[in-house]
């Protein structure tokens, strides 16, 4: 088991990258701690899969380190890093046993006919695969095929991490579900780091302690599900987290608050600074969580017109239109929908600031 | 047009793929046929399409009946999962291929290449091959070819599957407007619960081969007629709690009893199976009626914005979804509650024979004002 330390790495594909947007990696410099849970989260080219394969061994990065423990492991294959590895389908042998399939990495390794029995029974009867032990993997559904790649990986001892490839791609959505909680309680059990790379932000937020959330080839924001969720660093963290994602509108400033064409919505004055007020890169962005529908104006509401309303069973999404600006909001399935016109307003603990994309931290001195 | 499906079964080697499908498609509806891996979606649209012939029973199109006839003379668009287009034809001409079959004019070819794919945004990207595109603006490339056929009937088979969950999102947006305005059949198959009731429309349930439920997408959700139904279109599943009625008081679990008042009279007593929804239990009571459960959490997953709690005992399992973020320790003891008007009853056969008060109350005060 072991901490993975990524120094100063970067990767292109090509032989001489000359500006930033050669890198499929840029520089970056990230520590993954040693029993960590984490999930590399991302749209598909963002670079999340490029890192996963740099830190098996699989590729070489054209710069920095990878490191374990502190043990520089950059110039080792795969099969010298001790990495076990889940890929988006499962690989198993389809000849032989599960339990074969199972003891397979341990009989490689010369472990003893008993320590070999113990180990097995043991992994096998965490992942529910006591019932087809005996069975032949190729007659196993996909779920169960997944569970003995997996399998695979937590019997040996010496393994360092465990690096997820999208595994539940082939999954039925009610299986997924069980898969998901089988892998949390795998790692409580084993305290073995874990990266797990996806797209699917449910998958990720369900299984990691901790994201990275990956766009354009940068980690934007590494943070607890929470984190993501509240505190988008990034206005790409927003829009790629939360179904819908946040809503994110341009503006310009005048006397603390945000003006898009005739709405003028104020801002806390502990975020305006001078690289807010001089940007000509300036947005606002709330998550339709947040956006509070009400049934009469207020003071601090502002009237729009409903656009849609779209009825998900556990919640309604409205799309509103304010300034020329399609709003989102969620609001709950009791709530009654308001017709053609609705007012809304925006707490003021959840409306967001962002300058060149990045968000202004409060200034709380 | 109208489409019919009359007893329609299929059979491939004593393997039953359909069995006894009866159901009709309206023009201009959009229909979504949601069901797991295997349910048969897959093979029903191979027999509306024409690809395989019915064991049995008839398919009517527009008052003729079409079962025989072969795939090209139907007037039929099919977008698969995997995005199908021509890797050596630029997107314009992957647009344009099936009026060039027809042999089409130029310029209605151009004015109608260009149409579509403003429609899907794709405009700006007519001269690239296909390969320099991202999955999205692919998958777009082949929705819009089958589009431009102006075909009667359109069917989509899990489109969206193979596409990162923002695109599809952004995607599902599309379609949904995109029928809005357009005079024909279309019939789109799912996996994802969510994704039927982000699509609208009418939704089809289909089960081992069979048609279970269909209907406008909201009576369905809030009405299945089964515990099948209801566990095939939720996610995470509807809550099924086995229990015991006697002359209006349920028992259920380990012996948690309460008054349930708003019993048909049917329901008297025996034995029946209650369904609660995820997001209906709650950790605090809301209501002095609400029921208790004491059970053990078996695992929390958190979402961002949701937690989905895991939590059994020897009798019962239950999952509850809760708004915002919720550490729990697995094994650690919790009380959840949930409102008696929100329960679903089952009778011993997985029939719904009482839905929960507050969705009679809506529909009766919908169908009042109207």
């Amino acid at each position: 088991m072991a901490e993975i330390k990524l120094q100063a790495l970067a990767h292109s594909y090509l032989d001489k990258p000359e500006n930033p947007d050669d890198y499929a990696i840029r520089q970056m410099t990230h520590t993954w701690q040693q029993g960590g849970a984490y999930a590399l989260l991302g749209p598909s080219g963002c670079g999340k899969s490029t890192l996963l394969n740099i830190i098996s061994g699989l590729l070489q990065p054209s710069e920095g380190k990878v490191k374990f423990d502190d043990k520089d492991v950059t110039d080792l294959q795969p099969n010298g890093r001790n990495i076990a590895q889940v890929f988006q389908f499962p690989v198993v042998y389809d000849s032989m046993t599960v339990f074969d399939n199972l003891a397979f990495p341990l009989r490689n390794l010369k472990y003893e006919k008993q320590a070999i029995d113990k180990k097995v029974n043991e992994i096998a009867d965490v992942l529910e695969l006591g019932d087809v032990l005996h069975r032949r993997a190729n007659n196993l559904t996909a779920d169960e095929k997944q569970k003995v790649s997996m399998g695979r990986g937590l019997v040996r001892d010496d393994v360092s991490a465990i690096l997820f490839d999208e595994p539940l791609t082939v999954i039925d959505p009610h299986l997924k579900w069980k898969l998901r909680r089988k892998l949390k309680q795998i790692h409580e059990k084993f305290n073995i780091t874990m990266v797990y790379v996806t797209h699917d932000q449910l998958e990720a937020s369900t299984f990691a302690d901790k994201i990275a959330l990956m766009y354009q080839g940068k980690i934007v924001q590494f943070g607890t599900p929470q984190e993501l969720f509240e505190q988008p660093e990034h206005t790409f963290v927003g829009y790629f987290i939360g179904s819908p994602g946040m809503n994110i509108i341009e503006v310009s400033l005048a006397h603390n608050n945000a003006v898009f064409n005739d709405v003028s919505i104020p801002l806390k004055a502990t975020l305006i600074n001078d690289t807010v007020t001089q940007s000509s890169n300036v947005k606002i962005g709330i998550r339709p969580e947040f956006v509070t529908v009400i049934d009469e104006a207020t003071a601090a509401s502002y009237l729009c017109d409903v656009i849609d309303v779209e009825n998900l069973g556990t919640y309604k999404i409205l799309t509103l239109e304010l300034g020329q600006q399609k709003i989102k909001a969620r609001i709950s399935e009791d709530q009654s929908v308001p017709a053609d016109k609705a007012h809304i307003t925006f707490p003021q603990e959840h409306l967001k600031l962002y300058v060149d994309e990045y968000l202004v931290k409060e200034n709380i001195e | 047009m109208s489409l019919m499906l009359n007893n329609i079964s299929h059979v491939v080697n004593g393997e039953t793929y359909i069995d006894d499908a009866n159901i009709s498609f309206d023009v201009g509806s959009f229909n979504v046929l949601l069901g797991r891996t295997l349910a048969g979606k897959t093979s029903l649209m191979r027999l509306i399409a024409g690809l395989d012939k019915p064991t049995s029973g008839h398919l009517i199109m527009d008052d003729v009946d079409v079962t025989g006839m072969p795939v090209q003379k139907r007037n039929i668009a099919m977008v698969y999962q995997q995005f199908i287009n021509y890797p050596n034809l630029t997107v314009f001409e992957n647009i344009a291929s099936p009026l060039r079959i027809l042999g089409i004019k130029d310029n209605v070819i151009n004015k109608r290449v260009k149409e579509v794919a403003s429609i899907l945004r794709i405009e700006e990207f007519l001269q690239r091959l296909p390969l320099e595109l991202s999955g999205g603006q692919q998958q777009r490339t082949a929705m819009a070819r089958a589009l431009i056929k102006e075909g009667s009937l359109i069917l989509f088979d899990e489109p969206l599957v193979n596409l990162d969950y923002k695109l599809r999102e952004e995607l599902r947006f599309e379609l949904r407007e995109l029928f809005k305005k357009q005079n024909i059949i279309a019939i789109y198959a799912s996996t994802e619960p969510n994704e039927a009731l982000a699509l609208g429309g009418i939704t089809t349930l289909m089960h081992e081969g069979k048609i279970i439920q269909t209907g406008p997408v909201n009576d369905v959700y809030s009405l299945p007629n089964s515990i099948e139904s209801a566990e095939l279109f939720s996610e995470p599943a509807i809550n099924i709690i086995n229990g015991v009625v006697n002359n209006g008081t349920v028992t259920i679990g380990n012996g948690v009893s309460f008054q349930f008042t708003q019993l048909t009279s049917e329901i008297n007593s025996g034995e029946f199976s209650f369904g609660i929804r995820p997001h209906h239990i709650t950790m605090s009571q809301k209501n002095d009626d609400d029921i208790a459960l004491d059970l053990k959490v078996d695992v929390a997953e958190i979402s961002g914005s949701e937690t989905f709690l895991h939590m059994s005992d020897n009798i019962v399992s239950a999952v509850a979804q809760l708004t915002g973020v919720h550490n729990f320790h697995t094994d650690a003891a919790v009380r959840v509650y949930f409102p008696v008007n929100k329960l679903y009853v089952f009778d011993l056969h997985g029939k719904m024979i009482q839905a929960p008060a507050y969705i009679t109350h809506a529909t009766k005060q919908s169908k009042g004002g109207k």
